[in-house]
């Protein structure tokens, strides 16, 4: 298993919300389809992105595949074991090798822990080394993701913004995972700053060979940063194909539209992109469309597209789509 | 791509501020509320006055009879007069007041301990657990807690042994009456804690622990319960006064501690029927239960309004 | 070239908040200016005062702890600093409308959206009630909202961000002024739905010839929409010039170092994003120099001692900077 180039293969993943009426005994009537199958690899040492507008589940498929959240359905194989039948003790001993990184830099440390004792969290939970040597790792940690080891028993809300997700991101580090997913981890941050973490990112990547799964949205950061990038819409994956692949010769309708809505910085360049416009407003998660979810909005749509499910196959190598249209 | 490019640019940053902890925050805001500042210095004497006073008279004082002065106002010999068996009510204002605090104190910790784990768990665990801790702590609730009081007291009070605690023999009395007061005090504590785990636990950074691989225990301990612990701490001081209170309103009805062991409360009781008679029977007590309950009013506020969640935390960005 | 005349004309303003633990210098001494039909964008990160320089234009900062501690906003003739607040308050909405990052906080919950619209037009047109719905109808099919005869008298919680949105535009536009002020009104929207509402605004401010303040901190929306760009930092103004020249030829060195920053979606590729080291400076504590020093791969003494005015840094383009000032060739 070592030798195989997939770290993480998810199948089928789905995670449905349900909603419940009733007051004593509370019956499911219907369930929010957040993430509604979805099925891909993720190869070691790369950076896949995952993106997509809200409602399109990409989040709660980060944390279905974590494990979070506990998936609805489908399977999680990570180095050979398939974290979706893990349960308590061996559950919790395999998450020294995944970790996440989160949106909000404000929110997601302890605002009561001190730094060293938020990054050195994941070495107490699993019991690495003595209180000695976590503290020197602490340190040597503080150090990799560029923050002044001095500063160690400071408290969160004295840090900026960028410097509480290099907190973050050493804590994701601490334990020497293989997998990180990243969700969203730049968006709430300022644009001077966000150069710095994902230049950071990377740094780490090369240096400690990590596979990510960065979840974002956006697009201009997705193409700098990733080796190849997904796009989910309403629950499902509708594309996914290799960077320059996917950015130049996007196959679905949505990625199209995606991907020409964005604006670049250069006026002459963005007042004249040809802009593909989308109709309609993006339906319930409760109750999606019939055949493709894609369909009421889609300039192409055949009557076709309103009565089949279009089966997400590979186009051409390395790039995969769910569209009837595709060839 | 170079490890010194990853910490050259940031290794300079001066974190700015100096270090305040949350909890520095929060004794600051304490100190600029001046009822919570009277209200502790008052607290501090009053407990000042049973212990300090436990060097001048002992407990052999308090209780002695002296039929030969009995229902003396207040003189030179007896500051605050005698009683109906001639005992000292100085003395017995002293002991009496170690017994109502310990009582208060102790009845609280019981509940405290009580409602955290019964919030905590009902709070974090949600579901059937919650359902099933929430309908018991509503019916619990429902039951007037006087009566349940009275009733208890009635039937454990005279039949449990004495115990002795810091070199003081306490009647068995003493636990029941903790005991009762406490097992019927912690609902209240409960929906608040319950309804602080509710929130905090889907804040991120306990999602964060979680994924870190964390258990329940360590998360509820380690990073719920202390940003839980301020409405805990209201919650808590406060009902030290309402038990000091029900222990008086018990040992009034003559079904708490037993004389001739001394509490503020009996003492109020053997006072009622020589009300008009000898009044500082009733007033050096009664004054002080009153001054302590606002005491630990004033300092119960000052709390509440130093742990206002949107003082704490600094500046946000 | 004579200019022409402005509609508004913002001059050395000033703005601090008093807090706890200091004063905030948010706005330091900040002019420029609008003319009719013309868009303004003012790009900056977090705190470095664009949108306290928008509020104080109509007066809509809270004072404590706010305070316009000097300057001059000069919109058709009148200073708005010092006018009463009643004609403060007509002008508002009337002659300037104004759309905010958020409306759900800028609507009211409990009042439909149709109603809120109407609510603008009465007050300040005098319009009757019926009137008043039926143009509230027609710019609810004008910014783009299916259904406006049943939107209408929907509750700001039914309608999603988009069309929050646009029905805040659609308010912002019905007294049909002749200036929008929007501070960052596409930051919390999909991508897909920003592209929407930045060709409905384009539309609308081409048919009206109206006057636009666009505030972002996203370099490639004020690409799309400005004429003239302004970028702050730290309070201050410290590049001034049309859209195309600052694209091309940004001469301050933060501008420079935030174009290389961000990747291009079209021509991005792994090669290593310019990073601008350090943070921000701390509003409460600037440095007597220029802002920007600490971070400034270009910076010489003298930017530690004395902050930069404005200098022309080629035609129609002024920069803050020492260096540029003094590599500045003539014309």
């Amino acid at each position: 298993m070592n030798g195989s180039p997939v770290l993480v293969s998810i199948q089928g993943l789905k995670k449905h919300f349900p909603i419940t009426r009733g007051l004593l005994l509370r019956r499911q009537v219907n369930a929010v389809k957040a993430v509604d199958g979805i099925s891909f690899d993720i190869l070691r040492g790369e950076t896949l992105g995952l993106v997509g507008e809200s409602g399109c589940g990409k989040t709660t498929a980060g944390r279905a595949i974590l494990q979070i959240q506990r998936p609805t359905a489908g399977t999680v194989v990570f180095k050979g074991l398939d974290l979706t039948a893990q349960r308590g003790e061996s559950l919790r001993a395999i998450r020294r090798y995944i970790q996440m990184i989160f949106q909000d830099p404000f929110a997601s440390l302890d605002p009561r822990w001190t730094i060293s004792r938020i990054i050195g969290e994941p070495l107490r939970v699993h019991q690495i080394g003595t209180p000695q040597e976590r503290q020197a790792r602490v340190e040597e940690l503080m150090e990799l993701v560029g923050l002044d080891p001095m500063f160690n028993n400071r408290y969160p809300h004295e840090c900026s913004g960028g410097q509480r997700q290099r907190i973050g991101i050493a804590r994701a580090l601490a334990s020497t995972p293989d997998f990180i997913v990243c969700d969203e981890p730049i968006t709430a941050l300022d644009v001077s700053i966000q150069a710095q973490i994902v230049n950071l990112l990377e740094a780490l990547q090369d240096r400690l060979g990590l596979t990510y799964l960065f979840i974002a949205h956006d697009l201009s950061m997705v193409r700098h940063l990733c080796d190849r990038v997904a796009v989910m819409y309403l629950g499902t994956l509708v594309e996914l194909g290799g960077r320059d692949e996917l950015y130049r010769h996007p196959l679905h309708p949505y990625t199209r539209a995606l991907l020409s809505a964005v604006s670049v910085p250069d006026p002459v360049k963005t007042r004249s992109r040809p802009r593909l416009p989308l109709t309609g407003e993006l339906p319930s998660p409760i109750n999606p469309p019939a055949g493709c979810r894609f369909h009421p909005r889609c300039p192409q749509a055949t009557p076709e597209c309103q009565t089949r499910t279009p089966v997400w196959h590979e186009s051409s190598p390395g790039h995969w789509v769910a569209c009837c249209l595709a060839k | 791509m170079s490890e010194a490019q990853i910490a050259i640019p940031v290794l300079k940053e001066r974190l700015q501020r100096p270090p305040l902890t949350p909890g520095q925050l929060s004794w600051h805001r304490f100190l600029r509320h001046r009822m919570a500042l009277v209200g502790a210095g008052l607290l501090v004497a009053l407990v000042l006055y049973v212990l300090a006073g436990a060097a001048f008279f002992s407990e052999a004082d308090a209780n002695h009879v002296d039929l030969s002065s009995t229902l003396r106002g207040p003189s030179a010999e007896h500051p605050f007069g005698t009683d109906l068996a001639g005992r000292d009510i100085l003395a017995r204002t002293i002991y009496g007041g170690q017994i109502s605090i310990i009582i208060g104190v102790l009845a609280v910790v019981l509940s405290v301990v009580i409602g955290v784990l019964v919030g905590a768990a009902a709070g974090y665990f949600g579901g059937a657990v919650d359902n099933l801790l929430m309908r018991f702590t509503e019916a619990m609730f429902n039951i007037p807690q006087m009566f349940l009081l009275i009733i208890l007291a009635k039937f454990f009070g005279v039949e449990a042994p004495s115990f002795t605690l810091f070199g003081r023999t306490f009647s068995g009395s003493v636990v029941v009456i903790v005991s009762v007061i406490g097992l019927t005090s912690w609902m209240y504590l409960a929906r608040i804690v319950r309804s602080s785990f509710l929130s905090l636990k889907e804040q991120e950074f306990v999602t964060a622990a979680r994924a870190t691989g964390a258990t329940d225990s360590s998360i509820i301990f380690g990073h719920i319960l202390p940003s839980a612990i301020a409405p805990i701490i209201v919650s808590a001081t406060l009902e030290v006064a309402n038990a000091i209170l029900y222990e008086a309103y018990i040992s009034f009805l003559g079904m708490g501690v037993q004389p001739p062991t001394a509490t503020w409360g009996n003492m109020l009781n053997e006072a009622y029927s020589k009300l008009e008679v000898a009044p500082w029977m009733w007033f050096f007590p009664g004054t002080l239960i009153l001054l302590i309950v606002l005491a630990i009013n004033f300092v119960g506020d000052g709390l509440r309004d130093a742990f206002d969640p949107r003082s704490l935390g600094g500046r946000s960005k | 070239m004579t200019p022409a005349a402005s509609l508004l004309e913002v001059r050395d303003l000033v703005v601090e908040f008093r807090t706890l633990e200091g004063v905030v210098h948010a706005v330091n001494g900040v002019s420029f200016r609008v003319r009719a039909g013309e868009t303004l964008g003012i790009v900056g990160e977090s705190g470095c005062g664009k949108s306290v320089s928008a509020l104080s234009v109509l007066r809509l900062i809270p004072q404590p702890p706010g305070k316009i501690v000097s300057g001059r906003v000069d919109f058709d003739g009148r200073d708005l600093l010092q006018l009463p607040k009643a004609e403060m308050q007509a002008v508002r909405g009337r002659a300037i409308g104004m759309v905010f990052q958020d409306p759900m906080t800028c609507l009211n919950p409990v009042l439909t959206v149709g109603r809120q619209i109407s609510e603008t037009m009465t007050v300040h047109l005098g319009l009757g009630r019926e009137e008043a719905r039926r143009q509230t109808l027609s710019l609810l099919e004008m910014v783009g909202i299916p259904n406006p005869e049943l939107r209408c008298d929907d509750y700001p919680h039914h309608f999603s961000g988009g069309m929050r949105q646009r029905a805040m535009i659609a308010m912002a536009l019905s007294c049909d002024p002749k200036l929008l002020i929007a501070d960052e009104p596409t930051t919390a929207l999909d991508v897909t739905i920003q592209s929407q509402i930045l060709e409905l605004v384009k539309r609308q401010r081409d048919r009206r010839n109206m006057a636009v303040i666009w505030i972002s901190h996203d370099l490639s929306v004020i690409a799309e929409l400005a004429d003239r760009v302004v970028v702050m930092y730290a309070g201050f103004i410290v590049e001034e010039t049309d859209v195309f020249k600052l694209y091309r030829e940004p001469r301050h060195p933060y501008t420079q170092a935030l174009l290389d920053s961000i990747p291009h979606m079209d021509t991005a590729g792994p090669e290593e994003l310019r990073v601008i080291p350090g943070s921000p400076p701390d509003a409460m504590s600037l440095p007597p120099g220029c802002p920007f020093v600490p971070r400034c791969t270009f910076a010489i003494d003298r930017c530690q001692r004395e902050n930069p005015p404005l200098s022309s840094a080629g035609r129609d383009h002024t920069a803050a900077c020492w260096v540029v000032a003094a590599k500045r060739k003539p014309p």
